[in-house]
């Protein structure tokens, strides 16, 4: 207790070092777990892809796409439970700015397969029956305040025209990791649309979600399938959802990489910050310290001492830091909603925040602590006058 | 001479020299001399003769080159560093030029902290600081910091804390150096009373001669040599 006491009163002797240093602190923290959720929301479509599920694409490229004809098939494999068609519309609502994803699926085995996406049963019979329906995620239709029964019209980019849909549902995530931010319609609509104005681009797909049975057959399965397609006009890869989700950040990886590079450096900055404030803190007092030893206290009790110190200033700053994050968080979150539909402080973060601190107040104490331990006691005491 | 008294420190054959760079200053050579129990010794000298040096010596915060250094009978230069912190913590009491108090900490804690080194419950702890600050007629400042004192204050607070655990030897080095004349003077008062009264040794270094009057032996260190009075 007393100990304790003397960490505390040191700790905050020197108060607009103590107060700059724990400053420091929290911002590096809070700096650091924006960054870290960055990383995570890039990741949150990995993160949020399913074991049990597989894509099939056109094997050259994303852009090309398979004949619809592949679906009966691949449903005949071992294995597979269901499987849908599914397109990646690209359609602009109102402006460019508005982005959000929006799919062609096939309402019944999509929602089948994402058990994730939880809709009314009185909006899933609505979606189902309406052909020329669409559902959205709660948090899209907040942005936009469009109400069930509204018309929605999207300027198609791939598919030309301008395409009405009648809103029908509204969906929740199952999990903090699920996009609240989809737009899905029928595939039907789309390709009977397509039928009518280019004829040569009906009955393509861009891809299929599968589910499968067992997901330790995932790798089984998808070479059974790209099998059936082998030599054809359109070849199929099938990969996991996970496998895909990373395909499409592999892209930017390289960024990813800085983000988390940059992150680690701000650790590091702070690192040298304390370090500095503790060697000088140590330094101001290593007559006391001699005069501890000379009492016949020990290095365990200086050790304890100073470590105790630089570990209560970098616990403060962390505590703060971690506070300022989610209010921080927040505000990132709606501000970048269209790039991030997923912004979600992970718990892996907090931990990680807490780990920097402790590594933080443990390595800037080393140091100090080593000079303090090994000073001879008459030049420790001789240094006061 | 008359040794009636049991020894408290012995020292024979004493040698000291520091290391500077590749010089080697020799400041203690072939010291030898004996303290009996409750004696006030002053030790003299000109300035850089080696006194503060033959103190922590005594005191067994420095280690000597050579020679026999016993202290209430143990010969505290076969310690190790361990053996040697536990031995200070319960036979050495310091008081220093400076005061060297914590000034976080007020005059009751200063005067604690050497006592959470033994084994006293926080009671019985409180019962030694209380009575120590009432030797040095502090009783009313305990809850003062080092800051909210006098210089001639503060050293009655160290004095406390040298005195709390109730070691084998005090030492002083210049303890009245950075008094005015008066705070000084009580300053020795209090340290012959401790003598007088409580049967304390104490082992002084000064270059003030007033200083030195208080003590019972008076000893010069000049050019590594001891002369006595
Ligand atoms: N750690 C040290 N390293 C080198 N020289 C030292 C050290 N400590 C003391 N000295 C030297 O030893 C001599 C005696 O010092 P000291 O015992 O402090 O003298 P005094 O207390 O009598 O003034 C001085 O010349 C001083 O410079
Ligand atoms: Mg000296």
């Amino acid at each position: 207790m007393f100990i304790l006491k003397l960490i505390l009163k040191n700790a905050f002797r020197h108060k607009l070092r103590t107060s700059l240093t724990i400053l420091g602190m929290t911002i590096a923290i809070l700096a650091f777990g924006l960054l870290r959720t960055v990383v995570d929301a890039w990741y949150a479509g990995v993160a949020a892809s399913s074991a049990s599920r597989l894509v099939t694409r056109n094997a050259i490229s994303l852009v090309f796409s398979l004949p619809i004809s592949y679906k009966e098939k691949i449903q005949q494999v071992e294995g597979v439970k269901v499987v849908s068609a599914g397109s990646w519309f690209g359609g602009i609502y109102i402006d460019e700015k508005n982005f959000f994803a929006n799919f062609a699926v096939e309402p019944k085995p999509y929602l089948e397969l994402y058990p994730e996406i939880i809709l009314s049963p009185e909006h899933f019979q609505a979606f189902v029956r309406d052909r020329k329906s669409a559902i959205a995620g709660r948090k899209l239709i907040d942005k936009y305040g469009w109400k069930i029964g509204d018309i929605i019209t999207l300027k198609g980019t791939i598919f030309p025209g301008n395409w009405d849909f009648v809103l029908r549902g509204l969906y929740k995530g199952r999990d903090k990791g699920t996009d609240e931010t989809m737009f899905l319609f029928h595939w039907d609509y789309l390709n009977e649309t397509m039928k009518k104005t280019v004829p040569r681009r009906a009955d393509q797909t861009g891809f299929f979600m599968i589910g499968i049975k067992y997901p330790e057959l995932a790798s089984e399965i998808s070479v059974a399938i790209d099998k059936l397609f082998k030599n054809s006009l359109a070849e199929t890869l099938t990969e996991t959802e996970k496998a895909f989700q990373l395909g499409f950040i592999s892209m930017t990886e390289a960024i990813v990489v800085a983000i988390q590079l940059v992150s680690f450096v701000i650790i590091i900055i702070i690192m040298a910050v304390v370090a500095n404030t503790m060697s000088m803190t140590t330094r101001e007092r290593i007559g006391e310290y001699a005069l501890l030893k000379s009492m016949g206290f020990g290095g365990r009790h200086i050790t304890c001492l100073i470590f105790g110190e630089s570990l209560i200033i970098t616990s403060i700053g962390c505590v703060f830091g971690i506070i300022a994050t989610f209010p921080v968080a927040d505000i990132f979150s709606t501000a970048l909603s269209t790039y991030f539909p997923i912004f979600n402080i992970a718990p892996a973060t907090i931990y990680m925040d807490i780990a920097a601190s402790i590594v933080v107040g443990t390595v800037a104490a080393l140091f100090p602590t080593y000079r303090s331990v090994r000073i001879r006691i008459a030049d420790g005491l001789r240094r006061i006058g | 001479m008359e040794n009636v008294k049991p020894l408290i420190v012995e020292i024979k054959n004493l040698s000291k020299s520091y290391r500077r760079g590749s010089q080697i200053i020799p400041v203690l050579e072939d010291i030898n001399i004996e303290i009996p129990e409750g004696e006030f010794l002053a030790l003299m000298g000109p300035s850089g003769s080696g006194k503060s040096t033959l103190l922590n010596l005594i005191a067994g915060i420095d280690k000597a080159d050579s020679g026999l250094v016993k202290v209430g009978g143990i010969d505290i230069a076969a310690l190790s560093e361990a053996e040697l912190a536990g031995w200070r913590a319960g036979n050495v009491g310091f008081i220093f030029q400076f005061y060297n108090l914590i000034p976080v900490l007020t005059a009751f804690e200063n005067v604690e902290l050497p006592l959470l080194l033994t084994g006293l419950s926080k009671k019985e702890r409180h019962e030694h600081v209380e009575m120590a600050l009432r030797v040095v007629n502090l009783s009313d400042r305990m809850e003062h910091y080092p800051a909210q004192l006098s210089g001639g204050q503060q050293q009655r607070v160290a004095i406390a804390r040298a005195i709390v655990t109730d070691p084998t030897i005090l030492v002083a080095d210049e303890p009245t150096g950075d008094l005015d004349r008066v705070s000084a003077k009580e300053i020795l008062e209090l340290m012959e009373r401790l003598v007088r009264e409580l049967g304390k040794t104490i082992i002084m270094v000064t270059h003030d001669a007033r200083a030195a009057e208080k003590a019972h032996i008076i000893v010069h260190l000049e050019k590594g040599v001891l002369s006595f009075e």
